[in-house]
């Protein structure tokens, strides 16, 4: 210890027996973080040049470009879609009129578990949580008058995103944009669709084996589109800490990253186009240092795991979503204060795109004042607040810096735990993650319920008889049959031999391990032929996922 | 309704409130076994046990579906384990049967221990008989599967498969004291996964060392045995080796549904040969004989307990012992005295 | 023995976030109910069917897809179509103020909104449920 240390070393001995003498007399308030504050002590084994070092520089913990946003300012992208392709169009027009500098596509839950909007299954849900796909026709109306050369695109899709890709692909083929221009995101995260968000459908040899065809297939096709979205956000949502967030987020990212030099990729060839999504949380401090370690853990898990060599393979680049499960359904104004705080954390973390929720999620999609007031708050976080004029404000905060290393070690020794039980894809199917996720979850329900964590206007603050939000945004009841209905009209106008054709193309390419199955796929949305048609030929081929539940 | 006449017409409903009748002890229920009971009998009961984790439900969703193609219906019980502390329970085995809800051959219950400790609630027996006398060709009986202590599986059900999955490191020889010779059939689940060839080795070395000399036979066993010896084909033949069974080995891959047919093949063989040598019958018997003890002594005991503690005469017994007045062999022969004359 | 309260937990509809289910389903099983948990993706049918077999005396289901409206009240039709009388039926999820009038007129016992404490649907059980 340096002679400076040990006078700090001291000075807080003198501090803490001060305090404790207080503190008998006027305790503080219990629950709180362990310590009560931080000093140089607390990082003075953290070597700046290895760990912190610069924006743009290995391990990249205070960003991962050299100026970040005093260049431009993260993309600001509202996730929305509903109803059907015609209203979603006019809700993307509206924000791109808006300001609104990136799209993201939410598709309905048929859409996003692979049946038609007529299925039986889809009953009560066409339409409702995002918009209905049902094939090429829907998209081309989707981004009907919306230069795809011009726009990114991030799409909200898991176990058929090949399907969806490729309809994309076609879409903008006929709008005269050729593939390689296209820029946008897909989500493709199947893992953590097993472990937290529930919208699977094949099990994991052959969902894996579809998204490494889609980064071999767009590495020399569609070179700027980001294949994948590993998502922590879900992760989070279903009640994780945020040590857990990091740690099973990046296992799943290590997973596609072994899944994808197995079947014969180099890691430099295709991690440039991994991106990572994560969620902002309440705790704003806690949540820059996740950010903060996020990038550290994975710039080292890229140069020392996988020896990727360039630099742009080791940046994790990712995309926030402030919290939708911290939002509350009482007194639901109070959630535009608590979104800014989200988003304060988002910005000081660094994201490069950011979607911000309404204040009425915890009671239906929102409506278009909603949707206007959160991408306002980004704005005026953007423009008003200062946080975004200097590159990572909080770097040598004691407090963020220790936070830092806490979480990466955390979630080190996560990473390791799931190593020992054979990755990620093993761990999933043990049902580890569902489980140590719930066990969050559930202690969060009862820290909420005993009143050891306040949350304003639920179990403190609350309001006597409140009235119940008006103009919630109701998707028709009538959507599910007039989709039902285009989409038998278009079943009767194409050409059903080519159909035919192609399907059974598929289903051989589907059988045949060795195949890259994007080219059928593409063929086969051409032709028109149905989301649900192409993913029951894979559900033939590949089978069904089973749940892993253990209470 | 009437829930015996009913359940015997076929009213599902009906199973199900009988079942909850003996579940939970209510007072129609001997009256509802006493009409069920005649019609007891026909169905074959598969115990199906193995350690958490093994995928005894999902299996038991594979081998219930090839039942159902072979044309039978089928019944299936599953057992989870009761909090001791709070009373409740977390039924969850019936998420991988999801797919057999609709099919009306099919009936699933699924049962906490509520304090039972050998693997099964004490009233699974009787929720078996009421699916037997409602006509279920094949029950499946599925234990918590917590590890060593699963053996009331054996007295309540015909066959028992054992299910263990690679990989479960040194707890095979912890679980090799408990289950593993209660098993007339096991399974190796999750074949695909690394370490399935060393189980099969290790199950086959620890059921070799358990096989005792076949005692000498008489005609009608030898003439058996030539006949299971035609049956056995491959590298299961010897399990046919005159005299004892000896259990096979069948490895699955269960939610890949690869090797559930041939599993069947090997409880099937099972069956057929502990019902031509008589040892269905004897196991039946058995089983019999313990239901009989068993509710006699419940039943003995109740009244008893009643006569005893709701009077008041076990505190003043108790007195009278603490003051050394008497000791406790004595008072229970003077209450067996009294009560039992 | 005791008569024990069984509650069937199911997800109805296509939607995946079953963190609500899953506390509810644990927080009954700490108040000494025996859960049945069905989890995700169960239709209307199923969810009558198992109710059925595992004669419960309560459904609990949870949505969060804004299907509600078009699930919850089948179900309702289905238990009693199969003569399941006093089953209660509850729901909870993502669901507007103003649409909980017409569920309840189709049956649904009582709806539980996002920031329920769980111990109040443990206590509306007790209170309603039919032994």
């Amino acid at each position: 210890m340096s002679t400076e240390h040990e006078k700090i070393q001291a000075e807080l001995a003198k501090y803490q027996a001060s305090v404790e003498k207080a503190v008998a007399r006027f305790p503080e308030r219990p629950h709180l973080p362990e310590q009560r504050l931080y000093t140089p002590l607390d990082v003075k084994d953290t070597d700046y040049a290895d760990e912190i070092s610069f924006p743009g520089v290995y391990p990249y913990t205070r960003g991962v470009q050299p100026t970040m946003y005093r260049g431009r300012f993260w993309t600001m992208r509202m996730y929305a879609g509903f109803s059907t392709a015609e209203e979603s169009n006019k809700r993307y027009r509206m924000l791109i009129e808006n300001g609104a500098t990136g799209l993201s596509c939410a598709f309905d839950l048929p859409t996003q578990i692979g049946y038609d909007s007529d299925d039986p299954i889809s009953e009560g849900e066409v339409g409702k949580v995002g918009v209905a796909i049902d094939s090429l026709a829907d998209m081309e109306v989707l981004f009907d008058k919306i230069d795809l050369g011009k726009v990114s695109t991030s799409m909200t899709i898991n176990a058929p995103a090949s399907v969806l890709l490729a309809m994309y692909i076609a879409v903008a083929e006929k709008q005269g944009v050729p593939a390689d221009q296209l820029r946008g995101t897909i989500q493709n995260d199947i893992l953590k669709e097993y472990a937290a968000r529930g919208t699977y459908i094949f099990p994991p040899r052959p969902s894996m084996r579809l998204i490494t065809n889609i980064f071999e297939y767009c590495s020399k096709n569609v070179p700027k589109w980001n294949t994948i979205s590993i998502s922590g956000y879900h992760i989070r949502e279903a009640g994780s800490t945020a040590a857990q967030e990091i740690a099973f987020t990046i296992a799943d990212g290590i997973a596609y990253c072994e899944a994808a030099i197995k079947a014969g990729l180099h890691i430099d060839d295709f991690a440039g186009r991994l991106s990572f999504f994560w969620n902002a949380h309440n705790n704003v401090l806690e949540e820059v240092a996740k950010f903060r370690a996020s990038r550290r853990i994975w710039a080292k898990v890229m140069k020392e795991r996988f020896h990727a060599e360039k630099d742009k393979s080791m940046k994790l680049r990712f995309h926030t979503q402030t919290a939708g499960s911290m939002l509350t359904a009482q007194q639901p104004n109070n959630n535009i204060v608590r979104v800014a705080l989200q988003t304060a954390a988002a910005v000081m973390g660094g994201t490069q795109s950011l979607h911000t929720n309404s204040r009425d999620e915890a009671l239906a999609l929102p409506t278009q004042e909603s949707v206007t007031i959160a991408l306002r708050t980004q704005q005026i976080v953007a423009y008003e607040s200062g946080l975004a004029d200097v590159i990572d404000p909080l770097a040598g905060s004691y407090y963020v810096e220790a936070m830092t290393n806490k979480l990466e070690a955390e979630a080190w020794d996560y990473i390791k735990k799931i190593d020992d039980m054979g990755g990620a894809v093993a761990a999933i199917e043990k049902g580890y993650i569902q489980k140590e996720i719930q066990d969050s979850a559930y202690k969060w329900q009862m820290d909420v319920e005993s009143g050891a964590r306040v949350i304003v206007g639920v179990n403190k603050f609350q309001m006597e008889n409140e009235e119940p939000p008006k103009d919630l945004l109701k998707v028709d009841e009538a959507v599910g049959k007039r989709q039902v209905a285009k989409l038998h009209e278009m079943k009767a106008k194409r050409d059903n031999a080519a159909v035919e054709a192609a399907l059974k193309d598929l289903k051989a390419a589907c059988e045949d391990e060795n195949e890259n199955l994007m080219p059928h796929i593409l063929a086969a949305v051409k032709t028109y032929a149905t989301l649900g048609e192409i993913c029951n030929v894979m559900r033939s081929v590949f089978g069904e996922y089973e749940a892993h539940v253990n209470l | 309704m009437d829930i015996a006449e009913e359940l015997l017409k076929g009213n599902r409903l009906a199973l199900s409130r009988a079942i909850t009748a003996i579940e939970n002890e209510y007072d129609e229920a001997t009256e509802i076994m006493k009409k069920l009971y005649p019609r007891t009998g026909h169905a074959f009961v598969l115990g199906v046990t193995g350690p958490p984790g093994a995928g005894k439900s999902t299996l038991t969703d594979k081998l219930a579906r090839e039942y159902r193609n072979q044309g039978k219906t089928v019944g299936i019980i599953a057992v989870d384990p009761t909090s001791p502390f709070t009373g409740g329970a977390i039924l969850g085995d019936r998420i991988r049967m999801n797919g057999l809800t609709l099919d009306e051959g099919v009936f699933i219950r699924s049962m906490g221990t509520r304090g039972s400790l050998g693997g099964l609630s004490h009233k699974t027996a009787d929720a078996v008989k009421a699916m037997d006398a409602f006509g279920k060709d094949v029950i499946f009986v599925e234990t918590v599967g917590v590890g060593q202590s699963e053996v009331d599986i054996v007295k309540a059900a015909d066959t028992t498969m054992v299910v263990l999955i690679p990989g479960m490191g040194d707890d095979i020889q912890a679980i090799k004291a408990g289950i593993l010779e209660i098993g007339d059939v096991f399974c190796v689940n999750k074949a695909d996964h690394d370490g399935a060839d060393k189980l099969v080795r290790e199950i086959n070395m620890m059921l070799d060392l358990d096989v005792h000399e076949p005692a000498p036979m008489n005609d009608a066993q030898k003439a058996l045995a030539d006949q299971f010896h035609h049956m056995a084909v491959g590298p299961q033949a010897e399990m046919a080796m005159p005299g004892y069974w000896r259990p096979p080995i069948d490895k699955v891959i269960a939610n890949q549904n690869v090797g559930v047919k041939e599993l069947i093949a090997s409880i099937e063989k099972h069956h057929a040969y502990i019902s031509a040598n008589g040892e269905l019958q004897a196991r039946r018997t058995k089983r019999t004989k313990d239901e009989m003890l068993d509710i006699l002594s419940s039943n003995i005991g109740k009244y008893i307990t009643g006569k005893i503690v709701d009077t008041g005469r076990l505190d003043a017994y108790v007195e009278k012992i603490k003051a050394h007045e008497t000791d406790p062999y004595t008072v229970v022969g003077d209450i067996m005295q009294e009560m039992l004359r | 023995m005791e008569k024990k309260i069984r509650v069937l937990v199911a997800k109805p509809g296509l939607d995946g976030h079953d963190r609500g289910a899953k506390v509810v389903a644990r927080a009954l099983r700490d108040a000494g109910f025996e859960v049945i948990y069905t989890g995700l993706r169960q239709t209307p049918e199923q969810i009558a069917e198992a109710a059925l077999q595992e004669d419960v005396n309560v459904v609990a289901m949870s949505i969060l897809s804004g299907a509600h409206g078009h699930l919850f009240p089948k179900v309702v039709k289905l238990v009693r179509e199969k003569g399941m009388d006093d089953v209660l039926i509850i729901g909870g999820g993502v669901i507007p103020e103003t649409d909980i009038p017409a569920l309840k007129e189709a049956g649904i016992a009582e709806v539980f909104t996002p920031g329920t404490p769980t111990t109040d649907v443990v206590k509306f059980i007790k209170e309603h449920v039919k032994l």
